[in-house]
């Protein structure tokens, strides 16, 4: 039997629960003794022009070797926009000098011997500004009267797409329009974001930095320094979870690197979770407006996303966020018209980037939303109008009118999977009886069904690769361009090794994030992983087999094509003949067995699912709690189970965050209002229940594993099917929509809106 | 000031500045960095580690605060052997763990939480851990962790009892 | 994050305390459990010059009776009162409350005199003890004295303290088996209430009912506990929650919220002390 498909206990975990992983700012690598320890001063402000900053009195602080502002860093390039479709104007400087943006843009840096000492040599850095007005939130941003860059005339960053024809609604008996918010949220790894950067006498820097793919990351930080890449050794210890957060470098980073340079000494930094949780890229921040055209029986005609992408101040990844939703407009419908507009604006706030999702959760949402919308209009079931309206299952390639492809599915399946699993009709049978006693808890029952887009992003054009090396001794090693931050590479991608080879997990060793080791790599992001670094590692296998057989074949004076592998002792041995045979070690003791290779491939792939969120709300108080999450999230071809469903848990309990608790908030000035976690309100494990996962696996065609990415399914799934619960629990008080995150007190008040008779439009009733 | 302190069975004896927080000083003194720290508001418990007995959370207790007491940390969990820890042993069994980082708090909470309560059912084993914060598992699998724990005893809720060594 | 730099002196008796207090002035600042203290102090929201560790004094943890009174030494930690038999048997509101604070690591480190002297509007065990209408027996220079904690908590973060006084004791009414309940409401479990409310019924008669964070300062509801003496209905009295309050607005909750939180928290709670119902809790009914 092969070990995929097998739940495999993680090899990486003795380690960690022993003696800990070893994140950036554990390192004791013996080039970083003796390092300063980098504290940035960041604006308090959102957005002010810089009179001065004045760092004598933080020169004379106790162990203070040196404080930097932006007249130190006249040697380095302005930090160009992150796309060629922007303009040159959204220009970001390392340090700030003339503009403030956001509260968090960095302003000047300290260097001390002790790390207690920074923060109190930071605190005298007297920055003198004068405030300007701040811009926050999209439809502010929209109204051009305060630019962030007035050079640039506009706080357009980026616009995608027309507006839809006069007549794109004609013809629909009902059409349904609402405002939805797909609030901004904070991405908040455990692991902050920290680095280490040492020069040799080689004159090259060696980068330590927690990040989700190290080869990006040198190349960025290569380009913004303006130095040959060859110059940059990056290095990614252990990850504290990266979320999309962490992909690439940060300018942070680079940064560090540099002032390492300038004081000819190692520099570390490693921020607090204030610093992150204010100058970190955030996710999500959208503001869409979703219309919804069709008949009485249930068919959808039309239906258009209007999108406004808050950007942040400088535009990062989050400017092409927008583009990923468009994509994904229709989601699992098999909707005949669909428009999809898009606009990105600058903002005082902390740029935005990409989050569990990054694009594709928004346009589930928005589609979720106003399927129930329209389902609530016409009084039919909305699970029925989900069913009525869903593409039907397919095994060609499904085109959407939006430019997707779909590689393969069945949505209805997983729909009557997710309801039956999740006992739908008596779940609507208690939710009656509730009603009709008129309890204080009301039942909220909320169905969602998604597709997302997953291989999409670097690397599938230009293929991931793997290397492969059977040692003399019977154990290998694995190279890999993915970037594991928790997903248990190390494992599956021995157990893909092992499958073919019959070396045991145990003595495969996997290793990435070295960029001297790995110069190529795609890293881990957008649900990439296995479907291509996985699949690299497999075919690798594969070829190094056939490598083996011919080597083999000379020494046991054998046809190639007779020899197979005995996984039981990992070796070749001769069909019939089973005494005759060679191990894999002995062929690697003879002569180095080692196969690189890239697979490219064919295409992105489209996970799909449905998932059923049952929500208790009290009605008296408005809180609405989550009692039961039941999943079907089909990602092609499992390959360890147990890491597959641990991936679902994570990303479902992201999703029960954002459509319950989690916001980040700015006060109407910029001032951040959510910047520990004591006001941040992360989940905890009292606000969720266990998970109820249910299995469903239609193969891809696009690699040869059949997997598709699990990464971020979860959260795609479950963040509308538990808005739509919460709006459900309260729909027979006449509530149609509340945004999320649905707290207690918009839920309350929603209810008590509608109970005043009062339209509930926008939800947003505080 | 000096403080001594018994960490993992080891007497320590340090020269630390008044305000060093204890997960500092077992950080960056003790080189013991499986203890994390995720945050500034004592609110993630990824700094989690056992003083005399009880679950604390090391960012918010000064090293001077432990003088004459007795640290476990994740470090010390394990058996003299090697032999992982019954909730250790669960965590991985379970996958209760991905990147790792809220882990050692975790752990070291959830032997806390089986040390009050041998037999939790799910629900007092989440507000057990209510003080701990994990990205990535969405706590489903360390709830399992920690049930299957319990099947272990008492043991599990016990931090192992370490013949004293004496170093600098 | 970390505290700016500051002495520490240990002491090991209250005289002690009190010495190292009138020795440093205004700038020094008692630690017990550190655990209000010590995050306001790495935000550097507080910057006080010497901390006084009164940990070491072993004789300020203690949850006993004395006479009519439950006594609870100021250095107890919620931990110990949660678990306290004598606390469970004589005062059960105190216990409950005291369990309900933070986390396990946060009770096993924070004590009940902090959490008094912290004076947070948000705070749960202040709030039971107000209900409860205890006593704050302080110790200073000029000997120890004993106050009303009415007169205690004066305001936004303001206590009645005197410089280089500190809190030894809290003494409370024992209740028995009298009716009793604590009604929290929260984003997540573990958070600081939005709007809480206590309530006891009181030996020789009478209910007490306090709310956390309808203002300032934590308060007792006095037109809900003139209007059940008049004999009102709970309905009625609960519609009084809110009255003479001025809660805050900020990203958890408005005032308009809070105020009906108020009324649906004491209602609750007065409810449930009377016997009338469960307690609320986040565990839901369909959940097992």
């Amino acid at each position: 039997m092969s070990i995929l498909g097998t739940r495999v206990v993680r090899t990486e975990d003795p380690q960690f629960l022993t003696r800990g992983a070893v994140y950036t700012d554990d390192l004791t690598d013996e080039r970083l003794t003796g390092a300063l320890h980098a504290t940035f001063v960041r604006s308090q402000v959102a957005h002010a022009k810089v009179l001065s900053v004045d760092t004598e009195a933080a020169k004379t602080a106790p162990g203070v070797v040196a404080v930097y502002t932006a007249a130190d860093l006249t040697d380095l390039p302005p930090l160009a926009p992150p796309f060629p479709f922007i303009a040159a104007e959204f220009e970001r400087q390392w340090l700030c000098t003339d503009t403030v943006r956001f509260v968090g843009d960095a302003v000047a840096v300290v260097l001390t011997e002790e790390r207690y000492q920074g923060e109190d040599a930071a605190e005298m850095v007297v920055v003198d500004l004068d405030v300007l007005p701040a811009v926050v939130g999209t439809a502010n941003a929209a109204k051009d009267e305060t630019l962030l860059f007035p050079a640039a005339g506009t706080n357009v960053l980026a616009a995608f797409g027309e507006p839809a024809p006069a007549d794109f609604f004609d013809g629909c008996e009902v059409v349904v329009e609402q405002a939805v918010v797909n609030q901004r949220v904070a991405p908040v790894p455990l692991e902050t974001r920290a680095t280490s950067a040492v020069w040799g006498e080689d004159g090259r820097v060696t980068v330590w930095c927690t990040n989700q793919g190290a080869q990006q990351a040198k190349g960025q930080i290569a380009d913004w320094l303006g130095i040959d890449a060859g110059l940059v050794h990056l290095v990614t210890p252990d990850v504290g979870g990266g979320f999309g957060a962490k992909i690439g470098a940060d300018p942070e980073y680079a940064l560090i690197a540099h002032l390492a340079k300038l004081s000819g000494r190692p520099v570390r930094w490693t921020e607090s979770r204030s610093e992150n949780l204010t100058s970190m890229l955030h996710g999500r921040g959208q503001d869409q407006v979703v219309k919804i055209g069709g008949s009485r029986d249930g068919t959808v005609h039309a239906y258009s996303l209007v999108t406004d992408q808050d950007g942040g101040a400088y535009p990062r990844i989050g400017v092409v966020l927008p583009t990923l939703t468009m994509l994904m407009t229709p989601g699992t419908y098999a909707f005949p018209k669909v428009h999809a507009q898009a606009r990105v604006l600058a903002t005082n706030t902390t740029s935005i980037g990409a989050y569990r999702g990054a694009g594709r959760p928004e346009a589930t949402a928005a589609v979720e939303r106003a399927i129930d919308l329209f389902a609530a209009e016409i009084g039919m079931d909305p699970a029925e109008v989900r069913r009525i309206n869903l593409v039907p299952a397919f095994d060609e390639p499904h085109a959407t009118p939006t430019g997707a492809t779909y590689d393969s599915g069945d949505y209805v399946a997983a729909l009557d999977r997710a309801l039956e699993a999740s006992g739908y009709a008596e779940l609507r049978a208690e939710q009656a009886a509730r009603r009709e006693r008129g309890d204080v808890r009301q039942l909220g029952i909320g169905v969602s069904t998604y597709v997302e887009i997953t291989g999409a992003d670097n690397g599938a054009g230009t293929g991931e690769e793997a290397e492969l090396e059977v040692h003399p001794d019977g154990t290998a090693t694995v190279l890999t361009g993915t970037s594991p931050h928790g997903q248990g590479h190390a494992t599956t991608w021995a157990m893909l090794a092992s499958d073919q080879l019959g070396i045991p997990v145990e003595k495969i060793t996997v290793l990435h994030g070295d960029t001297d080791r790995i110069p190529k790599g795609g890293g881990t992001m957008g649900s990439r992983s296995l479907q291509q670094g996985g699949a690299a590692v497999h075919q690798a296998a594969v070829e190094l087999v056939e490598l083996a057989k011919k080597r083999a074949a000379e020494r046991l004076e054998a046809n190639p094509d007779d020899l197979v592998v005995d996984l039981g002792t990992a070796s070749l041995t001769v069909k019939g003949t089973p005494g005759v045979s060679v191990s894999f070690a002995e062929l690697a003791a003879e002569e180095a067995l080692l196969v690189q290779t890239t697979f490219t491939a064919a295409a992105a792939t489209f996970p799909f699912g449905a998932h059923v969120a049952v929500v208790e709300t009290d009605v008296e108080s408005g809180k609405a709690t989550v009692v039961r999450i039941v999943t079907v999230d089909d990602a092609g071809t499992i390959i360890n189970p147990l890491l597959a469903e641990g991936q679902r848990h994570g990303g479902i309990a992201q999703g029960v965050a954002q459509a319950l608790l989690e916001e980040v908030l700015y006060d109407e000035d910029g001032n951040p209002q959510t910047s520990t976690l004591a006001d941040y309100p992360f989940i905890s494990a009292t606000e969720l229940p266990s998970f109820e996962l249910v299995d469903m696996a239609t193969p891809t065609p696009m690699n040869p594993l059949g997997a598709k990415g699990i990464g971020e399914a979860g959260t795609i799934g479950s963040t509308p099917a538990v808005q739509s619960a919460v709006i459900d629990s309260v729909a027979h008080l006449g509530v149609r929509h509340v945004d999320m995150p649905a707290t207690s007190m918009r839920v309350w008040k929603a209810v008590q809106a509608a109970q005043a008779g009062a339209q509930t439009q926008n939800g947003s009733t505080n | 000031m000096q403080v001594s302190m018994t960490v993992n069975g080891q007497q320590r004896t340090d020269e630390v500045e008044p305000r060093m927080l204890l997960a500092h000083h077992l950080r960056d003194n003790l080189g013991l960095t499986a203890t994390n720290i995720g945050c500034d508001s004592t609110s993630c418990g990824a700094c989690t580690v056992i003083v005399d007995g009880l679950s604390v959370k090391s960012c918010t207790v000064l090293a001077l605060q432990v003088e004459g007491g007795e640290v476990t940390t994740l470090e010390g969990l394990a058996g003299e052997d090697g032999e992982l820890h019954p909730v250790q042993a669960a965590f991985q069994s379970e996958h209760g763990l991905q990147c790792g980082f809220c882990t050692s708090g975790m752990v070291m909470a959830s032997v806390g939480v089986l040390a009050a309560n041998p037999s939790p059912t799910d629900r007092e084993v989440r507000e057990g851990l209510e003080g701990n914060l994990c990205r990535c598992t969405g706590y489903h699998n360390i709830v399992r962790a920690v049930l299957k724990a319990a099947e272990a005893g008492p043991v599990a809720g016990q931090v192992p009892q370490r013949s004293q060594e004496v170093s600098a | 994050m970390i505290p700016s730099p500051f002495d520490y002196v240990r002491v090991t008796s209250v005289d002690e305390a009190v010495a190292a207090l009138a020795e440093h002035g205004e700038d020094a600042k008692i630690l017990a459990g550190g655990h209000s203290l010590l995050p306001i102090m790495k935000l550097r929201l507080a910057i006080p010059s010497v901390l006084i560790d009164i940990s070491g004094i072993t004789d300020l943890n203690y949850v006993r009776v004395d006479g009519d009174q439950v006594a609870i030494g100021a250095g107890t930690r919620h931990h110990d009162l949660e678990n306290s038999d004598v606390a469970k048997a004589e005062v059960p509101l105190l216990p409950h409350v005291a369990s309900r604070v933070g986390d396990p690591q946060v009770r096993h480190r924070g004590t009940l005199g902090g959490t008094v002297a912290h004076c947070d509007p948000a705070s749960d065990l202040p709030t039971a003890l107000l209900a409860l209408g205890a006593d704050v027996v302080l110790a200073g220079p000029e000997g120890r004295r004993t106050l009303p904690i009415t007169e205690f908590f004066l305001g936004f973060f303001e206590t009645a303290m005197e410089e280089g006084e500190m809190i030894v004791e809290l003494r409370v009414p024992r209740t028995g088996d009298a009716g009793w309940a604590y009604e929290k409401f929260t984003r997540r479990e573990n958070d600081w209430p939005i709007v809480s409310a206590a309530v006891a019924h009181l030996p020789g008669g009478g209910v007490g009912v306090a709310m956390a964070n309808m203002g300032g300062v934590v308060l007792r509801a006095p037109a809900v506990e003139a209007a059940l003496a008049e004999g009102k209905s709970i309905a009625e009295a609960a519609a009084l929650a809110a009255e003479g309050t001025s809660p805050s607005s900020d990203m958890h909750a408005d005032a308009e919220y809070r105020s009906h939180l108020a009324r649906l928290l004491v209602r609750r709670a007065l409810t449930v002390a009377a016997g009338e119902a469960a307690p609320s809790t986040a565990e839901s009914t369909a959940a097992a």
